[in-house]
């Protein structure tokens, strides 16, 4: 079960600053998840292989070869800020 | 230098008045993670170019500033690089190997994620031998992975001040290999030996520059402490930004005296990561949560596993060359030469090779000292004036091997004394010509010449009529003044030996 302590952890690991309401929405949500998990475990997996990856492919590569970027003012034209050639970012808070 | 594990207790600056109540004697573990940058044209995941030092970010594309919806394939020659290393190190390279997902948020990495690996590393247990006092002494590697580089930050002032920070996404998707030794590493000074043979096994096999300077082989340390004899590891803590052998060293020094007097002063250590202040010769905590680590690692559903075929391992294998220790032993067992010079000589494989050719070149004799004599050239005087003994610096030396044996052969058929040779040299740097064509044009070959040479003898010894009369009173201190006057009238061009004999010849017909 996931309590509220471990919804506020995740949320801060990923930056989110959740209300008190999305917190308890997303409670109930990630536990309806974990539970669905557990239906899934129920499946009789018996000398199966375990896998990280639903298709059965294997190495796929690309040969060390460059290919054109995207031009530089095309990358900078979505920044929200920018310095120059640079992105510019708020400072790195670290308390 | 100092003995591995004995700690010196001198007071630093932040800890100054600080007595040492109970001095304990620690033994000192150090374990050094190594990153270095993959000598590919392209990048990780994606074909945009690796070079360095481009306008900022003009190399990137959408998979490296991780747009949504792009799709990451792996490099082929990164994979090949990072199983040649791997193979050096005598690592075992799993047959089997994924990508994960590392989690954590800092604006030089426009995912949020790194792929990196977590639980199947591409290669596991390895060991790197290393000399300390010239005995040797067994490194153990631990594991050896591949990721992805991020971005590179600039921040406006300094880190603490800085209202925002800058980014260039160049470097982000640069291929990365991650090698962490065991905590075998019992000093300060074995973790910058260690770093060292490491750095030449790298630039041996050909898959990183080694240019600590501009980041393509960087390095963090994990140290800790723990009293003498003790088996159970103090806390560790982790330093970052170590960008030279020197600063590996000197901040791994700091931090063991940081800790013993800590640690003696009954505090326990926290663990923590500091970072290296090279400028101000300290290292401080950065400050950073306790979730920090927590990286929530998965398997990144991007890239399929990769499956390593045992043929291309072995073919990889087959293509290793002569490794640094190998060949250091070479040298001195083959030419003769001091575990020193074999040393200097073995750090990069291109400055061997330099050595080597130079040896290959004709020489006009036959010397058994010749192999000491090249080593001396290309120690004291090439490094003294190439950039770096790299690759790169050897490649674009000024001087390739075929002139420097062309130097040494006017040294050893007496056309130019040693003394000559090193403006000789010096020019030929300069200019890039051959020593011949050098010596020719300035007139710089040593008269040799027995009757021109006894004409400037006879009159350099009619001018000093004090110094005949002194060695007449058998002072034979007046032969050198006499031999340096001849030196100097030929402006250092007289062949040594020759002035020495006629001036031989010349006094011993003076009556005594």
């Amino acid at each position: 079960m996931i309590d509220r302590n471990d919804v506020e952890h995740v949320a801060r690991l990923t930056r989110l600053a959740l209300t008190e309401e999305e917190l308890e929405r997303m409670r109930e949500q990630l536990n309806s998840i974990l539970a669905h998990l557990d239906t899934l475990r129920g499946v009789d997996t018996e000398g199966v292989e375990p896998t990280s990856h639903a298709v059965d492919i294997v190495n796929v590569m690309r040969e060390d070869v460059v290919e054109p970027c995207l031009p530089q003012e095309a990358m900078l034209a979505n920044a929200p800020d920018r310095s120059g050639e640079l992105f510019r970012v708020p400072r790195i808070i670290e308390e | 230098m100092t003995e591995p594990g004995r700690i010196s207790r001198r007071p630093l600056p932040d800890r100054a008045g600080l007595t040492d109540p109970a001095p304990t004697t620690y033994d000192v573990v150090i374990g050094l993670e190594v990153h270095a940058q993959l000598l590919t044209r392209s990048k990780m995941f994606c074909g945009c170019p690796t070079t360095f030092g481009a306008a900022p970010n003009s190399q990137t594309c959408p998979v490296c500033q991780g747009m949504p919806g792009v799709l990451p394939v792996v490099n082929r020659k990164a994979v090949e690089l990072a199983i040649r290393t791997a193979l050096a190190f005598g690592c075992r390279v799993n047959p089997a190997c994924r990508f994960a997902r590392k989690h954590y948020y800092y604006p030089d990495m426009p995912k949020n994620y790194q792929i990196s690996q977590y639980e199947e590393p591409l290669a596991e247990d390895g060991h790197l031998e290393i000399d300390i006092d010239g005995a040797p002494r067994t490194i153990g590697i631990q594991r050896l992975h591949l990721e992805e580089d991020v971005g590179k930050l600039v921040h406006e002032g300094s880190l603490e001040t800085a209202q925002a920070s800058l980014v260039d996404f160049n470097r982000s998707g640069v291929p990365l290999m991650e090698t962490v030794s065991k905590p075998d590493l019992r000093s300060p000074e074995e973790a910058a030996t260690y770093l060292k043979a490491f750095r030449s096994v790298l630039l041996f096999l050909g898959v990183c520059d080694g240019n600590m300077e501009e980041g393509s082989l960087r390095c963090d340390a994990n140290v800790s402490l723990r009293p003498r004899g003790s088996t159970t590891l103090g806390t560790k803590v982790e330093i970052k930004n170590l960008n030279s052998f020197r600063n590996v060293q000197r901040a791994l020094e700091f931090e063991v005296r940081r800790q013993a007097q800590a640690l003696d002063a009954g505090e326990r250590i926290r663990q923590e990561t500091r970072l290296w202040d090279a400028d101000r010769g300290y290292t401080r905590s950065m400050r950073s949560k306790e979730y920090a680590h927590d990286y929530r690692y998965f398997p990144e559903p991007d890239l399929v596993p990769l499956r390593i075929d045992p043929r291309w391992v072995d073919e990889i294998r087959a293509g290793l060359p002569e490794l640094p220790r190998a060949r250091r032993q070479r040298f001195v067992a083959q030419y003769g030469l001091p575990a020193y010079d074999a040393d200097v000589l073995t750090q990069s494989r291109a400055l061997g090779d330099y050595y080597e050719a130079v040896l290959r070149e004709p020489a006009a004799s036959a010397g058994a000292d010749r192999p000491k004599i090249v080593s001396n050239w290309v120690m004291s005087e090439l490094l003294r004036v190439l950039p770096g003994d790299d690759e790169r610096a050897i490649e674009t030396s000024p001087i390739p091997p075929h002139h420097l044996a062309g130097l040494l052969r006017l040294i050893d058929d007496g056309t130019i004394s040693g003394r000559i040779a090193k403006d000789v040299f010096q020019k030929m740097f300069d200019s890039r010509e051959d020593a011949p064509t050098i010596v020719g044009r300035e007139g710089l070959t040593q008269v040799a010449d027995a009757t021109a040479l006894g004409g400037i003898v006879d009159s350099v010894m009619a001018a000093n009529p004090k110094a005949i009369e002194d060695f007449r009173r058998g002072k034979t201190a007046a032969k050198k003044s006499l031999f340096g006057q001849v030196m100097k009238a030929t402006g250092g061009k007289a062949n040594p030996m020759l002035v020495d004999r006629l001036l031989e010849d010349k006094l011993s017909k003076i009556q005594r």
